[in-house]
């Protein structure tokens, strides 16, 4: 086994036990964090697949800002931890069964079945850099790009609205 | 010899001379934190008129001691083993964790604050990147170098949240609910000051960024160095990094999560012994890596001066420059080294000098002055890089200076005019004292 192969396994399941802590942890607080080491893991991997500027971005927006605000909620919140769980009753079994089927559907039609049998995937030297992600932003993808910030400011003036102070 | 040695482990081991590298660092920071803490308490009661911690290991030997020269002679360090034998208070101290805290999260939490002040220091040049240097520096040069440590800084906040959450006491709760709002706040403006210079190089890599400064005094003078802050974008992209950097390591003025007078001690009320020396390390730990970052940045990296030594040497064929050159080659990482000093002297220097803000204060300054500022800066370089790509350096120049005269009339006239006096924020106590408000007579 090379040492990649072994970083990378001790990562994913690093970021394997975040995603079930999520789940499964009682607290908000302990959910969030293992949310956080979930998105930490997943940057890293990230690193390893030789695209730093996606693993950079996802932790510096996700693990870095996203979950900040989330345990700042749930902080000023002081949710406690018996009463707020989603109650599906019997047909629990059921629901959850069909979601899992549905997510790993979705995984074996659109990862595992075009990978299958390859080995000869490769990427250029400049895959990932910020210089080639830059470029293709703003000329192959401009238009969607501007689309989404626009999106975004009217996100934050309406925050803006409707978190002003009423005189 | 030594070059020829890490040149071969770089061939034959790259993962330990990876470790190698990664020790340096570690190492540094370590052994210079307790000298860090001295200094800032003799610095800071000097300037406060006091003494100061002057006393431990002032050892006087008897006149009967067996070497003649120490005889009966007082041997002072200055107080220099006073954070060691702190240490070693803290380390003996009994540690109290108390009954309601939520455990797990009370012990986590303190190597959580110390985990980004560490790893911050992985994307510094402490030294040249060629020759010797260029092996062992930095620990590794990404591509995302600059994003790297606006990422791991961006995770300083978990630690105090955290700790401050487990405590389960409420100035603990409003001291990390204080810091992680200040982080926020104040990531936004150093992130778009730190956007300028990026811009302005073309690149992320801090070895980049580094080499960028070298380049010519403002793309005319051949003999100095283009150090950013010597450039007017710079210099205001420097002075808001700083005071966002100040926010960041939550230092005087805006130490409010531990703000003693309303919160007993933040976020950390509630930790003792190790635990608290823990973070009092990371704190300086942080203080010491981010003035680096700064060096990197704005001053040059690990160049001692903003004159190029070589270009010097070769037009005036004169051997004391190529001495100086090799002098400034060798001695990289001591200029380095003195440079994050500097900086720490100068966080020292504010915190003597400044008061507190108050939290509206520490909002205001950063949302509504420093933002717009470092955005109105981020659009000034874009002028200037289009303007210098067309019209060469002068150009540029009278592009860029030109558009910041515009934003400065801009802000005097339309932005300054619509904060005025409005009676529920109009509180400073000066504003009080000029205009007091009209006490009700009978």
């Amino acid at each position: 086994m090379t040492l990649n192969q072994i970083a990378f396994i001790v990562l994913s399941c690093l970021a394997l036990f975040g995603a079930v802590g999520v789940v499964f942890f009682n607290t908000p607080v302990r959910s969030a964090m293992a949310l956080v080491v979930n998105f930490f893991t997943l940057g890293l991997v990230y690193f390893m697949l030789g695209s730093e500027l996606i693993g950079i971005t996802q932790i510096m927006v996700y693990a870095g800002a996203i979950m900040v605000l989330f345990l700042f909620v749930i902080m000023i919140l002081k949710s406690t931890n018996d009463t707020d769980k989603p109650q599906l009753g019997e047909r629990r079994f059921l629901f959850s069964l069909l979601g899992a089927g549905i997510v790993f559907g979705m995984i074996y039609r659109y990862v595992i079945m075009p990978t299958m049998g390859r080995t000869d995937i490769q990427f250029t030297r400049t895959y990932g850099t910020p210089q080639e992600i830059g470029k293709t932003l703003f000329t192959q993808y401009a238009w969607p790009f501007e689309i989404v910030s626009m999106l975004l400011l009217v996100g934050i003036v309406g925050s803006i609205m409707l978190a002003k102070r009423k005189f | 010899m030594v070059a020829e040695f890490f040149l071969r482990l770089n061939a034959e081991n790259p993962l330990l001379l990876g470790l190698i590298r990664v020790l340096f660092v570690v190492i540094a920071i370590l052994s210079l934190v307790p000298p860090l803490i001295w200094w800032e308490r003799r610095l800071l009661s000097w300037m406060q008129d006091r003494i100061g911690p002057n006393r431990s290991g002032t050892i006087t030997f008897p006149d009967s001691f067996p070497l003649k020269g120490l005889a009966g002679k007082k041997v002072r360090t200055f107080g220099l083993i006073q954070p060691l034998l702190d240490g070693l208070k803290l380390f003996l101290k009994e540690d109290i964790t108390p009954n309601s805290v939520d455990r797990k999260i009370y012990f986590i939490a303190p190597a959580i604050a110390l985990f980004p002040a560490f790893a911050l220091g992985a994307t510094l040049p402490w030294g040249p990147s060629t020759g010797l240097y260029g092996i062992l520096t930095p620990v590794a040069d990404v591509e995302i170098g600059i994003l790297y440590v606006l990422a791991i800084s961006s995770l300083g906040a978990y630690g105090i949240v955290l700790a401050g959450y487990a405590s389960n006491n409420k100035y603990s709760m409003m001291g990390a609910l204080r810091a992680s709002a200040q982080l926020i706040s104040y990531e936004l403006a150093m992130a778009m000051s730190v956007a300028a210079i990026i811009m302005a190089t073309g690149s992320m890599k801090l070895t980049q960024v580094v080499s960028a400064q070298e380049e010519p005094l403002w793309g005319v003078v051949p003999w100095a160095h283009n150090w950013f802050i010597l450039t007017p974008f710079g210099l205001i992209s420097a002075i808001i990094f700083l005071i966002a950097v100040i926010a960041e390591t939550n230092r005087a003025p805006f130490d409010l999560p531990e703000a003693e007078n309303e919160l007993i001690a933040g976020y950390h009320t509630e930790y003792s012994s190790m635990k608290f020396a823990v973070f009092f390390m990371g704190e300086y730990a942080a203080m010491f890596i981010f003035s680096g970052v700064f060096a990197t940045l704005f001053l040059g990296g690990y160049n001692i001066l903003p004159i190029d030594w070589s270009y010097l040497a070769a037009t005036t064929g004169n051997g004391f420059f190529k001495m100086l050159a090799g002098a400034n080659y060798w001695l990289a990482p001591l200029v380095f080294l003195g440079k994050c000093f500097m900086g720490i002297t100068f966080f020292i220097w504010l915190r003597a000098t400044l008061p507190r803000l108050r939290y509206d204060q520490l909002m205001d300054l950063g949302w509504k002055s420093m933002l717009p500022i470092a955005v109105a800066n981020f659009i000034v370089v874009g002028l200037w890089i289009i303007c210098t790509t067309l019209y060469g350096a002068g150009g540029g120049w009278i592009a860029a200076i030109a558009a910041m005269i515009l934003f400065v009339i801009l802000y005097l006239n339309i932005l300054n005019t619509s904060r005025k006096a409005n009676p529920a924020t109009a509180t400073r106590s000066i504003t009080m004292v000029k205009s007091p408000t009209k006490t009700e007579s009978p």
